[in-house]
């Protein structure tokens, strides 16, 4: 097992209150897996990231929980030694192509410094590492295009550079969140079969963070299911889609595009909308919004348990359990 | 680039016509009639009709105009109506003062108020950040003649530490070869000179400085708690170096871009000549100066300064760019058309 997150929690200290935006999260992550974390815009997929990579700014902090990256918990170390991972074991690449480049560095010069940190290496090696990378994630002629600056180049392209950066040091786990969400769909498509071919190439583990459950589909191995901050369903890729459990990951099931789609039916919503994380209902996160919605719904919090090889929370399969299927939590 | 800056200079053309014909028509419809002022109050009627004769002031005014601009073209910007000295040598005798204290102010000012700027961002609502800002918040408020009487009356009155008065002490002063006395004391290898200049300098440079360096303190701040939002700066931080590194080599060059401008026009409005400053030190440089030639109706002077200080400030306004060229590789200065 590569990394264990045990019962995080990540808080923001707000004037207006605290809101928080992970919420006692537990996952495990092994070498060399894809595990997906899905969710809509707001569900904590970037801060879950963020507090893995030690990189919440004022005024998040994490509230508790560990992060154990081969047994390691990286919560409990300095921002030195954290540093010595950053970038190194563990990399990241973000939502924004666009604006994730230092836009007065060219793009070399931001790759080898990332290599020049964690790798005891020349200078002259570094710049051909940097153009090896560039050649591997598929930018054409890479050491004319290793000159250019951020702005020469598209937003793909940029996304292609991220991807070479993170990956420069061999990292053990690379996060990516939402590395295709602001590219065109056909770009869309290519990044995502670059991160699945670098996995091939280089094993190392990756965190897929996406609102998109197609993404998924294609890509992921493991897949875990957020919603206002805490997981509402873990399963495989398989048997998520063949039998999703939680109705939220139902609607969003249903609210992916098909392709072979002939009817002229809208597309399937999830009504209403995620709640203000101050004012969040008392029980089930999601009863203002559910079809199934039962009684004890708005009065408790469901817990997160073990049905069908899916770990879920939601009543409906408490009720299964009582019926005689003996799950216990 | 190249082709840039020379249309930059080539701009400069229109620029200084606009700027000429301004002033000359305000001097000439707004300014009380100089031959009264020069020649006294109890001058003839036929010695005042000489005078103007003499000094074209009876050409009509298109006329006028072209033989100032003629000449100006040639470098002649004509003689003052009262020392009978050139224009070019009044203005060669002064501005120099003017130039050495611009500067060593704008230094100062760009010094502190990047530093103090650059660690109130990174060290935002910290106790620092609060008395920095305190600082720039007087500094913008403060007036500059009355900071200035503050500094002579505590350094020169009371505690005799500076001198208040003046660039150098006058048994002292060097040999004009720049004008600039840091300078030419250095060329005679006279040592003494020099420290007092330097320490002529302090407290003028000081009052004139404090204005332009709490404007660059808040711009910086501004400027770096924007950048230090800037996804990129994350992604610096997500490759594991350290956080010095970060503000250091990542935010700085970008935060500091817009700075430059600022001191730029800043700059630029120091060498149009800081008038109560000179006024409140005796500081021998253009500003009071040009403000009595202004209240005499000394035409040519003014004409002259102006369009000097006209062309000073478009040029550091062209290097101002350049610099931003250089600093931001998104600007190409080539592309864009004249
Ligand atoms: N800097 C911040 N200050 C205050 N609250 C924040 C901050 N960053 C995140 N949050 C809170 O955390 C919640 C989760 O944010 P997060 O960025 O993790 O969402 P996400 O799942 O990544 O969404 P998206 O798909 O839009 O990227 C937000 O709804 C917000 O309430
Ligand atoms: S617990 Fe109730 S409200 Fe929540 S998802 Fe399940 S059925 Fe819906
Ligand atoms: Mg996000």
């Amino acid at each position: 097992m590569l990394m264990e997150v045990k019962a995080l929690s990540t808080e923001f200290k707000l004037k207006r209150g605290t809101v928080r935006a992970v919420d006692d999260i537990s996952f495990t992550i092994d070498e060399g897996e894809i595990l997906a974390i899905v969710g809509e815009s707001g569900s904590g997929k970037s801060v879950t990231a963020l507090s893995i990579m030690g990189l919440l700014q004022n005024p998040g902090r994490i509230a508790g929980g560990e992060i154990l990256f081969k047994s390691q918990d990286l919560n409990k170390l300095s921002q030195k030694e954290l540093q010595k991972i950053r970038g190194n074991r563990i990399s990241m690449i973000f939502q924004e192509p666009m604006t994730s480049l230092n836009p007065v560095w060219r793009i070399k010069d931001q790759i080898m410094e990332s290599i020049m940190t964690h790798m005891k290496v020349s200078q002259k090696e570094a710049l051909a590492r940097t153009i090896e990378m560039l050649d591997t994630v598929g930018i054409p002629s890479p050491a004319e295009r290793a000159n250019d600056y951020p702005h020469q180049m598209s937003g793909g392209m940029r996304q292609r550079v991220m991807t070479a950066m993170a990956l420069s040091c061999g990292p053990d786990l690379l996060i990516a969140d939402e590395p295709t969400t602001a590219l065109d769909v056909t770009i869309q498509a290519q990044i995502l079969e670059l991160l699945y071919r670098m996995r091939e190439k280089f094993g190392m583990a990756v965190l897929l963070i996406t609102h998109d459950l197609g993404v998924v589909s294609e890509a992921a191995d493991r897949v875990i299911v957020m919603y206002c901050g805490k997981i509402v369903e873990e399963a495989d890729v398989k048997s998520l889609f063949a039998r999703p459990l939680h109705p939220y990951t139902v609607g969003l099931l249903q609210s992916i595009p098909q392709i072979d789609d002939e009817s002229d039916e809208p597309l399937y919503m999830i009504k209403g909308m995620v709640p203000n994380p101050l004012r969040m209902p008392r029980g089930c996160p999601f009863s203002d919004r559910c079809d199934r919605c039962l009684e004890r719904c708005s009065q408790e919090m469901p817990k997160l348990q073990d049905v069908d090889g899916h770990k879920v929370r939601c009543f409906l399969y408490d009720v299964v359990s009582e019926g005689g299927h003996a799950q216990n939590e | 680039m190249l082709n840039y800056i020379l249309k930059r200079i080539l701009m400069l053309i229109p620029v200084l016509i606009g700027v000429s014909i301004i002033v000359f028509l305000i001097m000439r419809v707004f300014s009380p009639d100089p031959a009264p002022i020069v020649l006294g109050q109890h001058a003839t009627q036929l010695a005042t009709e000489a005078w103007r004769q003499a000094n074209g002031l009876n050409d009509p005014v298109y006329l006028q105009y072209f033989n100032f601009i003629t000449g100006a073209l040639t470098g002649d910007l004509g003689t003052s109506y009262y020392t009978k000295m050139p224009v070019s040598k009044e203005i060669f005798a002064r501005f120099p003062a003017t130039i050495e204290l611009a500067l060593v102010a704008i230094v100062l000012a760009s010094f502190f108020g990047i530093l103090i700027g650059v660690i109130s961002a990174v060290k935002k609502n910290s106790i620092f950040d609060n008395i920095g800002m305190l600082i720039a918040l007087i500094g913008v408020s403060m007036p500059i003649f009355w900071l200035g009487i503050l500094l002579i009356i505590l350094f020169s009155g009371t505690l005799h530490w500076l001198p208040s008065n003046g660039r150098i002490d006058p048994m002292l002063q060097p040999v004009a070869v720049t004008g600039f006395y840091m300078i030419d004391s250095l060329i005679a290898g006279d040592m003494d000179a020099f420290t007092d200049t330097l320490q002529h300098l302090v407290l003028p440079a000081t009052a004139l400085a404090m204005y332009s360096m709490a404007i660059i303190t808040r711009m910086t701040r501004s400027s770096m708690l924007d950048t230090l939002q800037q996804d990129y700066i994350r992604t610096a931080r997500a490759k594991g170096i350290s956080e010095g590194r970060v503000i250091r080599k990542h935010a700085l060059r970008n935060g500091l871009i817009p700075i430059v401008t600022v001191i730029g026009l800043l700059l630029g409005s120091l060498l149009g000549g800081a008038v109560l400053t000179e006024t409140v030190f005796s500081w021998p440089g253009i500003g009071a100066y040009t403000v009595t030639c202004i209240l005499k109706s000394d035409f040519p002077v003014v004409q002259g300064v102006v369009l000097l200080i006209a062309t000073i400030f478009v040029m550091v306004n062209l290097i101002v760019d350049v610099i931003y060229a250089f600093l931001d590789p998104r600007i190409k200065y080539s592309k864009v058309k004249g």
